[in-house]
Formats: C-alpha cells, sequence, structure tokens
C-alpha cells in the first residue's frame, strides 16, 4: 500500500463524500426554514421584535444560502470521482447511472429551486400572476427534496439524521397546518390538508419499506461495480463506505484504509 | 297576463310631453318593430344621414348620459370616434341600481328606441358591432330583447351585428370597466388598469360605453332633431328623462318627466306625503335629504349640486315616515358591502365595518364612541379604493349621519327616534342583515 | 438632482403584507385593516427609503413616480350606470 494510495483513500474520495453530504444536509435544514418563512410571510405573521420585512429579508437570503450550498453539495459529488455522476445530472434529471430515480429528484428539486430563484430575482419584469404560480414550485420543492435525501443518502439509516429529518418534516407540516387553520373553508383547504397529511405519512411508510430494510443500496439503484467491488486496486467500494448505512452494519471502520487487491473479503 | 316589469307611473298628472312612453300604460308586452315605427317613424337610412351630421345633432341637442354620470354624450362618442380602427358599442342595460327600474320599464316596453339608438351609435363612431349588456337573472327582459333583435334581423334594418349577454347579478358589474373586462373573458369587476375605454375596450378596440335610455333619447334626436329635443325641459338641461320614484308616495314607478323639474313638482305627482319625509335620491348611491331641502331645487346635476346631491340615474326612494333612516342606511350598507368586489381592503374590510356601526346605531344599543369611530372609518375608506364603490357608499353613509342627526344622538343615547316615536316606540322588527365583517385583516376566500 | 417623488399604491393589487409601512413610516402608516395609508410627497431625502419600500412590496402594488406626473385616475368615474 503507497502513501499515495493511502492518502487518497483517506483524504480525497471520503472528504468529498463527507462534505457532499453535509452539504446536503445543511441546505435540507435550511431549506426547511425557508419554506417555513414563507408560510409565516403569507400568513402576514409578526412578532414585535422580528417586523415583516425582517423576515422576508430573512427568506430570501435563507433562499440564497440554500442555493450556494446546494451548488456545493453539486459540485462536491461531481468532483468525488466515485460514483458516475456527471455535471449534466445536476439539472438534467433521471440522467445519473448512480441510483438514477432518488438522484434525479434531487436535480427535480435543484431545477426547481433555480426556477423560484430565478423568478424571484427577475420579479420586476415579470407579472405578479406569473412569479406566484411559479412560486409554488416551492411547496413541491421541499418533499422531493427531502426523497431525494432519503433515497439517495447512504446516512438514512442514522437515527440523529432521521430524528433530524423528522423534525423538519414536523416543524413544516405544523407551519402548513396552522397557515391551513387561518384559510377559509373550501375544497382547496380540504385539498390541501389532505396532502399536508398524505405526503409526511407516504413518507414515513417508504422510509420504514426503503432504507431502513436491507440491500436498500442495491434496490435504490446503486451501479453493481460499486456494490461489488473489483479485484483491482482503487477506492473502496460501495459496501467499505462508513456508517451503518449500507447494509453491512458494524463494519469496522479501519478497514477503509486498507486496500486489498482481490476484493475485500 | 301580468305586466311587465318596472311599473309605469300614474297617468293621472304628468309633467312634459310623453317622448320614451308613448303607449307605455296599455303595454302589456314590448312593442313590435311594426307599432315601434307606427308610433315613431322609421328611422334614417345611413345614407341619408352621416355619421358627422349625427354627431352634431347630438352636441346640439346638448344630450347627457342617463346612466347616472351625466356626462355629455356627444363628447363622449367623439372621442371613440376620433381614434383609428373599428369601434365597439356597448349598450349598458344591466341596471343593478337596486332602487331604478327605469331601463328595465324602456326594455320591457320599447326596446326598438334602445335598438335604434344603439345603431346610430354605432354609425356615429364607426363601429361594426354592438354588445348590449342586460341583468342575467332576468329572463323576461332577454327574450324581450333578443325578440326584437331578430324581428330587426328578418327586416334587414341593422347594418350592424348586435348581440345581447347576460351579465352577473351584481351592483359593480354595470359600472363601465367592469362591462368591458367581462366582454373580454374576465370578471365583472372594475378594473384601474389603463387604458381607459375609449381608448381600448372590448378587443382591444375603441368602446362606446352608453346607458340604454341615452341610446333611447339618440334615436328620437336623430328622428326628430336637436330643435325639437330642446323642446321640453329646462335651458340647463333639455330634454326629458326617465325616473324610478318609489318608497311612502301614493304612486310609484317609473316616470317621464322633463329634466330640470322641481323636486317638490315630481314629488306631488306621485303623491308624496309630507316635506317632512327624508329622501334618498341618486340610489344607493345617493344622499339623503329632508325633502323640504330639495323641493324648490330642479332635478338634475347642475340643480341639486348646490345640495350636496345628485339624481344619479334619476331614482328617488320616499322613507316611510314610521321608518328609522339609519336602519334604513344599515340595510344599504349591508347590500353595498356584499357587492364589493372584493378586490380591495379599504373596501372589503372597510364597508362590513362601518355597516356593523351602522346596525349598532340603528338598533339602539348604545355605544359612546360609535359616533366618532364611523367618522374615523368613513374617511378612512373614501378615496382608497381601485373603483367609486366604497365613496359611493361612504357618502351616502355620511350624508344619512348628517340627515338624520337627531336621530342618531338619540340612539347613541338609548332614546328612540322620530320613526320609533311615531310608531309609538315600539323596535323596527325589519331585520339587519348581519355585516359580513372579518377581523384578520389578511383573511382570504382562496388559498393564499 | 432634487426632485420631489410621489408613492402610488394600488389597491386593488395590494393584500396588507405591510412591509412599506415597516420601511417608510415618515409617509407610510397602516390603518386598522392593515392597508396603508399614504401621507405625503418623498422628498429627496427619503428617496432611498422609499424605493427600498417599492422593491419589498411582495405584491408589487407600490410604485414611486415623479410628483409632476399624472399617470391615471380610477375606475368609475363616469358613474355607475355608464
Amino acid at each position: 500500500m503507497t502513501p499515495v494510495a493511502l492518502g487518497a483513500a483517506s483524504t480525497g474520495a471520503s472528504a468529498l463524500w463527507y462534505a457532499t453530504r453535509a452539504f446536503g444536509v445543511v441546505a435540507l435544514i435550511l431549506l426547511t426554514g425557508t419554506v417555513i418563512l414563507g408560510i409565516a410571510g403569507s400568513a402576514r405573521f409578526a412578532m414585535p421584535g422580528l417586523p415583516r420585512v425582517v423576515m422576508a429579508g430573512l427568506h430570501r437570503n435563507l433562499s440564497l444560502l440554500v442555493l450556494a450550498l446546494v451548488a456545493l453539495h453539486v459540485l462536491t459529488t461531481v468532483a468525488d470521482g466515485y460514483a458516475p455522476i456527471g455535471l449534466a445530472s445536476a439539472v438534467v434529471p433521471f440522467d445519473s447511472a448512480y441510483r438514477g430515480l432518488w438522484l434525479g429528484l434531487g436535480t427535480v428539486a435543484f431545477d426547481m429551486l433555480l426556477a423560484v430563484a430565478l423568478t424571484s430575482l427577475l420579479r420586476d419584469r415579470l407579472s405578479y400572476r406569473a412569479w406566484r404560480r411559479v412560486h409554488w414550485l416551492a411547496y413541491g420543492c421541499w418533499p422531493v427534496a427531502l426523497w431525494h435525501s432519503l433515497g439517495t443518502g447512504t446516512d438514512s439509516k442514522l437515527p440523529w439524521l432521521l430524528a433530524v429529518e423528522a423534525l423538519c418534516v414536523a416543524s413544516v407540516v405544523g407551519a402548513v397546518w396552522w397557515r391551513l387553520s387561518l384559510a377559509a373553508p373550501g375544497p382547496a383547504r380540504a385539498a390541501a390538508i389532505a396532502v399536508s397529511v398524505l405526503v409526511p405519512l407516504a413518507t414515513g411508510i417508504f422510509v420504514y419499506v426503503g432504507p431502513l430494510q436491507p440491500h436498500w443500496a442495491e434496490r435504490a439503484g446503486t451501479p453493481a461495480t460499486l456494490l461489488h467491488p473489483t479485484t483491482r486496486p482503487g477506492p473502496a467500494g460501495e459496501r467499505d463506505r462508513p456508517g451503518p448505512g449500507d447494509d453491512r452494519p458494524g463494519r469496522d471502520v479501519t478497514a477503509r484504509l486498507t486496500l486489498r487487491p482481490g476484493g475485500s473479503k | 297576463m301580468t305586466q311587465p316589469p318596472g311599473t309605469p307611473g300614474w297617468p293621472g298628472r304628468r309633467i312634459g310631453p310623453e317622448r320614451l312612453t308613448i303607449g307605455w300604460h296599455q303595454a302589456v308586452r314590448p312593442a313590435s318593430l311594426r307599432e315601434h315605427h307606427d308610433v315613431y317613424g322609421p328611422l334614417p337610412a345611413a345614407g341619408q344621414q352621416s355619421p358627422q351630421d349625427l354627431l352634431d345633432a347630438i352636441a346640439a341637442a346638448r344630450l347627457t348620459g342617463r346612466g347616472g354620470a351625466g356626462f355629455p354624450t356627444a363628447t363622449k362618442m367623439r372621442a371613440v370616434a376620433g381614434r383609428r380602427g373599428p369601434a365597439v358599442v356597448v349598450a349598458n342595460g344591466v341596471e343593478s341600481e337596486p332602487a331604478s327600474q327605469k331601463d328595465e320599464a324602456l326594455l320591457a316596453r320599447a326596446p326598438h328606441l334602445v335598438l335604434d339608438g344603439a345603431l346610430l351609435a354605432a354609425r356615429a363612431v364607426g363601429a361594426s358591432i354592438v354588445h348590449l349588456c342586460l341583468d342575467r337573472t332576468r329572463d323576461r327582459q332577454a327574450h324581450a330583447v333578443l325578440r326584437a333583435i331578430s324581428e330587426r334581423e328578418q327586416a334587414g334594418l341593422d347594418e350592424v351585428v348586435m348581440l345581447a349577454h347576460g351579465l352577473p347579478h351584481r351592483y359593480v358589474a354595470s359600472e363601465e370597466t367592469a362591462l368591458i373586462r367581462w366582454l373580454n373573458g374576465g370578471e365583472a369587476r372594475p378594473t384601474t388598469v389603463p387604458p381607459r375605454p375609449f381608448e381600448q375596450g372590448v378587443g382591444r378596440r375603441p368602446t362606446l360605453v352608453d346607458n340604454v335610455e341615452t341610446l333611447a333619447h339618440v334615436a328620437l334626436i336623430a328622428r326628430y332633431g336637436p330643435d325639437w329635443f330642446g323642446q321640453a325641459g329646462h335651458p340647463d338641461t333639455p330634454g326629458t328623462m326617465l325616473i324610478t320614484v318609489s318608497g311612502a308616495v301614493g304612486h310609484p314607478g317609473v316616470y317621464e318627466i322633463e329634466a330640470g323639474t322641481l323636486v317638490g313638482d315630481v314629488l306631488a305627482m306621485c303623491d308624496g306625503n309630507s316635506e317632512d319625509d327624508a329622501v334618498l335620491v341618486g340610489g344607493y348611491f345617493g344622499t339623503w335629504h329632508t325633502a323640504r331641502d330639495l323641493a324648490h331645487l330642479p332635478l338634475s346635476a347642475p340643480g341639486l349640486r348646490g345640495a350636496g346631491a345628485s339624481p344619479g340615474a334619476g331614482v328617488i326612494f320616499v322613507l316611510p315616515p314610521r321608518r328609522c333612516g339609519l336602519a334604513e342606511t344599515a340595510r344599504i350598507l349591508a347590500f353595498l358591502a356584499s357587492q364589493s368586489a372584493q378586490q380591495c381592503g379599504p373596501c372589503r374590510f372597510g364597508l362590513p365595518a362601518v355597516t356593523d356601526d351602522f346596525a349598532r346605531l340603528a338598533q339602539g344599543r348604545p355605544d359612546r364612541d360609535v359616533l366618532d369611530r364611523l367618522g374615523r372609518r368613513l374617511g378612512a375608506i373614501t378615496g382608497r379604493g381601485a373603483c367609486r364603490h366604497p365613496d359611493g357608499a361612504v357618502r351616502m353613509a355620511a350624508s344619512a349621519l348628517a340627515a338624520f342627526a337627531s336621530d342618531a344622538r338619540a340612539h347613541a343615547a338609548g332614546r328612540p327616534c322620530r320613526g320609533a316615536q311615531r310608531r309609538g316606540s315600539q323596535a323596527d322588527h325589519l331585520q339587519i342583515p348581519a355585516p359580513a365583517a372579518s377581523t384578520a385583516p389578511w383573511a382570504e376566500d382562496e388559498w393564499r | 438632482m432634487a426632485v420631489r417623488q410621489r408613492l402610488r399604491w394600488d389597491p386593488a393589487a395590494c393584500t396588507g403584507h405591510g412591509l412599506c409601512a415597516d420601511l417608510l413610516p415618515e409617509r407610510i402608516e397602516l390603518d386598522e385593516w392593515g392597508y396603508p395609508v399614504i401621507n405625503g410627497d418623498v422628498p429627496p431625502g427619503l428617496a432611498r427609503h422609499a424605493r427600498r419600500a417599492v422593491r419589498a412590496c411582495p405584491a408589487l402594488a407600490l410604485q414611486l413616480e415623479r410628483a409632476d406626473e399624472d399617470h391615471g385616475g380610477r375606475a368609475g368615474h363616469r358613474g355607475h350606470h355608464g
């Protein structure tokens, strides 16, 4: 084992892999905050120390921060050549060979976020109605990003991450219900209530039958080459990625540093 | 067979000549095309009277709009005629003012007068199409108008296309920009967005919007000339006009009077009650006065201006002496609040709020601050909407506070008003509809 | 250039967010229902704040224009029955 190979294994690939997951999770949390601020704004919510202008400004700036974090999330993923994800997958959905569907959802969410951000930046040139219609995509962007995280992320079994995501879901659903309680009754409100109940429910069911079950990495569409590393020396196989997100819990983390010709077992 | 809607007034005492209302009392159905020509003669052919001649005749007659605004008709027509491209004529027969029935009466008995006028207006401004706008809850009226149009088609009378439309039964729907928006496929709500109708209206073409009675007068001016038109009426206000008198008079109904007739003479003609009665002049957007204050003033826009009143579409309502003027005002405000287009906050929330205040006042629930609050709120609503709906309501409400000032003070102090005293201090049992007040300032009917 | 400007408010577009009153309290107050009452023109000293208020409106209901121009009136000044 050469020092270079050791270095590559310990710092290059895995550092970017950590980075991309970190950026992704933080982006999701801040996106949750953005959505909640947006909901509060539509309800004309204000507190004594937090006037409407401040909340509106926070909503805007937080969304730009989310954009930046997602951009970094995308770039670190592409730079980390481990998984076959090209730059095109950032905007073209379902294009990637790696967990095509789940990664594609991330692309869709990013596209929606871009649309919302661009139309907001160009508000002066758009009709109010056009801007508003596009802005509604935000309500779709958030759950799609969540599903992307649950499906693509290799940490979906981590209890603390599940707790964080559950908290995000609870806070958005809570904000939506509060907002709906202030709206006039009618078919639109009934439909919104139905959606706000079904989506978290479906997500919970999905988490239980998906990432929490064994062999999720295969079912999600991880390419076979990553599931079953070859005899060539190279970066550690998907199964050797750290953390209990794979289906081999309890794997010794030091195995990551060991490059053995002829497979890991 | 029942009478057509819009009962004509008592024929016993007339003021001025019969022009539009010839044969109305005997009529049980609209006049046919032949009957119309028997009475009024044929319309001048297109070749006999150039558009310029027609415009000059209307200008010389000094005809003003009969829909409430009283704008000089010729000026309006010239503005549209002067624009490039084919124009559009809209005949406004919606008459959403509940206290007015004159347009309904006119369309039910003499639709061909209106259609003649519409055709002439189209010739004058260079329009190829006429849109006749009606209230869609009035089926009989729609049938009558459609029958009249088809009679004319069979006779090959009109060189323009005439279409009749049924608009929603809402107070703001009869406003000019609301009509145009509806005809363009939108909602029947007024709009402020430029351009103005005479520049670009229906289908982006220069559009003339005229009340149906105005067009009926045009039909007669074209036949008999401006000099004939000025033989009735007064120097300031030539011609005749249709008015609707309702309430505590012996003979309510639709009358044709000479423009500028004294209000007192009009009330006497209808067998009015006493000079102490309160009258609402100009419809729901009008103003309350004591009959005595107006008796010696002409029923015309210039005549009433000094008293702070306007005839509107010629609408007079006389308050029965045993009714409480404040309660009546509260009812009218409740109606106007319900008829708001709901586009602007001050109207949508302000009108229910002042309705609530008036209801409290009318029902004698003592509230020390109600008069102050009303004053503040009325000032906060007027001028802050996209159309004149809130302004009209506020003006009417403010005039009620002035006209019924002693009653207001009595009610605010928990004492009975004059109406209650005349009734023998019994409560006014007529229900005041609950105002649709919203508490949260941003409450919406739609999601988000 | 020291030119006085005027704030113009579209009552139909306004949905009572109230951000304008936060950003320009010297000229904009909210009535009891949350809708802006504009009192006075915008002197050059307040122009920057007025521009911020215009940009901040979520409904794009506020506009700034030169005080000597007239951009048209309201609907319905021709009376109710046309």
